[in-house]
């Protein structure tokens, strides 16, 4: 009877039509939705993916990530004096302003990275080698400032110069990292060179980065740091959470989401509801004729709600088909932001399950409260 | 085996109405023999429907006897009731009830497949069915594409292709003009009466008396009198 119910389903066109895209809709704006929030919060966190220490050290204040709270120096000396620490280097960001050679300014998230270690730098590099960053008024430039640059007129290419702060910056080369959540390009240099460039205050020291000596994982070396007065330590995989954390509790971002994601589930509700409770409605007289015939009401079930999870299964597919479609368009230009983990697939399937299995439950119902008598009416 | 087919005595059916209760069936007694084309007969409103749905287990009564093919419905459970219409019974309703987004084909093979046949061997039987009901050619029409004689025809391949041992038909003819009428119980006495067989016709169409073997009359929820020969009722 399966096949009976499938052939019910699928032949009734208008209204097997009307289902998938109901639930193809839903699912496509869920997962859409979802797969854009979750991309800006990986944007939250560029700084720390960029970077990939194990373990950050920050002033005591800082809450997340992209906040900085300058420290001295010797903070420096201070974590290298805690057991357990194998290395750890000072890393510079702020936010500078670079000059264009047509006169025009754009803001800049500049890096200052150990200068004996380069530690932290870019993994991808398009152009150039990230060792040039030791040479006179060296900078590396990530795809964003490429980007902005030519929207203003301006190729970069290794060699280019530009100033930051009023000195010069020179091009040595090109890389490819996660966008910043402001959408600010990067610009690296070594630390030295950062304190040349960024504007003079008492403290400049944006982190400490550190890594564990063998035998120590980097939690521990994290409580062990902490210890010291006036500093947190956090380890990589928790500064990124807490840096999700704070922009899902402090800013309106997931309400906006979260709103539209509601909007899909509710469209879904609607029309995937409405119109699967008008299907099994018209289709009441049949069901009645098949149940005086003898089907028995599981069998009727089964019925309804494969029916039900049939067009919940293709507009699932026809909707994260279409979402995927447009995250694999977007990517190359990497805006708007998306990033779809498989959570994302599986919460919005768990949605279409609930949405189905509502809509089922409405038509079994109804199929239940039938008297097989009725078809004598 | 007792001989008779169906054996109905005294049944009474009640259903609520605000307070009280209506008395549809009030005391309504009939038998019906294993072979014989029984049909049902009486004004809108006596209770042939319901005494109907009684006899083939879609309703059950407040008191009285019920066996069918010596099987007490009364005091057999719901699912029992169940296998034991979708094994015993064949359906012919007033409207038809074909399913219009199946073919004729797959709509005579759906009481097959209930019954655990497979839907391929289901279907195969069903073609047989309709071929000698003379829908040979149409087996994979859709019901919109089919005259109402047609769709009767097609009914009546889903009411026999189980091989059912009780045909129950809903007013077989209310749906058609008087040609596909009285071809349609033609087609019905031919094909589905058997001597383990046999129909129950609820009808009021007083053009198909002739073919049954024996007419049942009713009135108020009561069967009135029991006629042998067709022509005894229609100059009664």
């Amino acid at each position: 009877m399966l096949g009976i119910a499938l052939k019910m389903l699928f032949r009734d066109r208008a209204k097997y039509a009307m289902l998938v895209c109901g639930l193809a809709f839903c699912s496509l704006l869920m997962c859409q939705q979802i797969s854009v929030f979750c991309g800006i919060m990986m944007w939250t966190t560029s700084t720390v993916r960029n970077i990939g220490a194990p373990v950050w050290v920050v002033d005591a204040k800082v809450e997340q990530a992209n906040e900085v709270i300058p420290m001295r120096q010797i903070e420096v000396e201070r974590v290298r004096s805690v057991h357990g620490v194998a290395w750890a280097v000072p890393l510079y960001i702020g936010i500078e302003q670079a000059r264009l050679t047509d006169g025009s300014f754009q803001n800049v998230q500049l890096t200052g990275l150990d200068t004996g270690t380069l530690t932290g730098r870019p993994m991808d590099m398009r152009a150039g080698r990230i060792e040039d960053l030791r040479l006179p008024n060296a900078v590396v430039v990530d795809q964003v400032a490429v980007e902005k640059f030519r929207q203003k007129g301006i190729t970069i290419k290794l060699g280019t110069t530009f100033e930051i702060n009023d000195k010069e910056a020179r091009v040595v080369g090109i890389c490819h990292v996660a966008r910043s959540f402001l959408g600010q390009p990067y610009i690296y240099t070594t630390f030295d060179r950062a304190m040349e460039y960024a504007k003079p205050t008492r403290k400049q020291l944006s982190y400490v980065l550190a890594g564990p000596v063998s035998g120590v994982s980097d939690e521990e070396l994290a409580a062990r740091i902490n210890k010291l007065p006036g500093l947190r330590a956090v380890a990589k995989d928790k500064l990124f959470w807490l840096t999700v954390w704070w922009y899902i509790k402090n800013t309106g971002i997931p309400i906006s989401f979260g709103t539209v994601v509601l909007l899909g589930v509710i469209v879904g509700i609607a029309i995937a509801g409405q119109t699967f409770y008008l299907f099994v409605h018209d289709n009441l007289r049949y069901l009645a004729a098949l149940k005086a015939m003898g089907a028995r009401m599981h069998t009727l079930a089964a019925m309804v709600l494969l029916q039900a999870f049939s067009v919940g299964f293709i507009g699932y597919g026809f909707g994260v088909g279409l979402a995927s479609w447009f995250g694999n368009s977007v990517l190359a230009k990497e805006t708007p932001p998306f990033y779809m983990p498989w959570q994302v697939p599986a919460f919005v399937a768990l949605v279409l399950i609930f949405i189905c299995g509502l809509s089922a439950l409405i038509g079994l119902v109804k199929v239940a409260r039938l008297e097989p008598a009725v078809v004598f009416r | 085996m007792s001989g008779l087919a169906i054996n109905v005595a005294d049944v009474v059916k009640s259903f609520p109405a605000g307070d009280s209760r209506t008395f549809a069936l009030k005391g309504a007694t009939l038998n019906a023999r294993f072979g014989e084309l029984m049909m049902i007969v009486g004004p809108s409103g006596c209770g042939k429907t319901t005494l109907l749905s009684v006899i083939c287990g879609t309703l059950q009564c407040d008191e009285g006897t019920l066996t069918i093919f010596d099987h007490d419905l009364r005091r057999m459970k719901d699912a029992d009731i169940t296998k034991f219409r979708c094994e015993n019974v064949g359906f012919i309703f007033q409207q038809f009830n074909l399913i219009p987004t199946l073919t004729a084909v797959e709509n005579a093979s759906i009481p097959l497949i209930l019954n655990g046949v497979a839907p391929g061997k289901a279907e195969k039987r069903a073609g047989e069915v309709l071929a000698e009901v003379g829908l040979g050619d149409k087996l994979h029409s859709y019901p919109s594409q089919l005259s109402g004689g047609q769709l009767q025809r097609v009914a009546i391949s889903r009411a026999l292709v189980h091989a059912p041992r009780l045909i129950i038909c809903d007013e077989p003819t209310a749906s058609l003009d008087a040609a596909a009428g009285q071809k349609t119980l033609d087609l019905l006495k031919s094909s589905a009466l058997q001597p383990d067989r046999c129909v129950i016709v609820v009808t009021h169409d007083n053009r198909i008396y002739h073919f049954a073997d024996r007419i049942a009359e009713m009135e108020d929820g009561r069967v009135t009198g029991i006629y042998d020969d067709p022509k005894d009722y229609q100059h009664a």
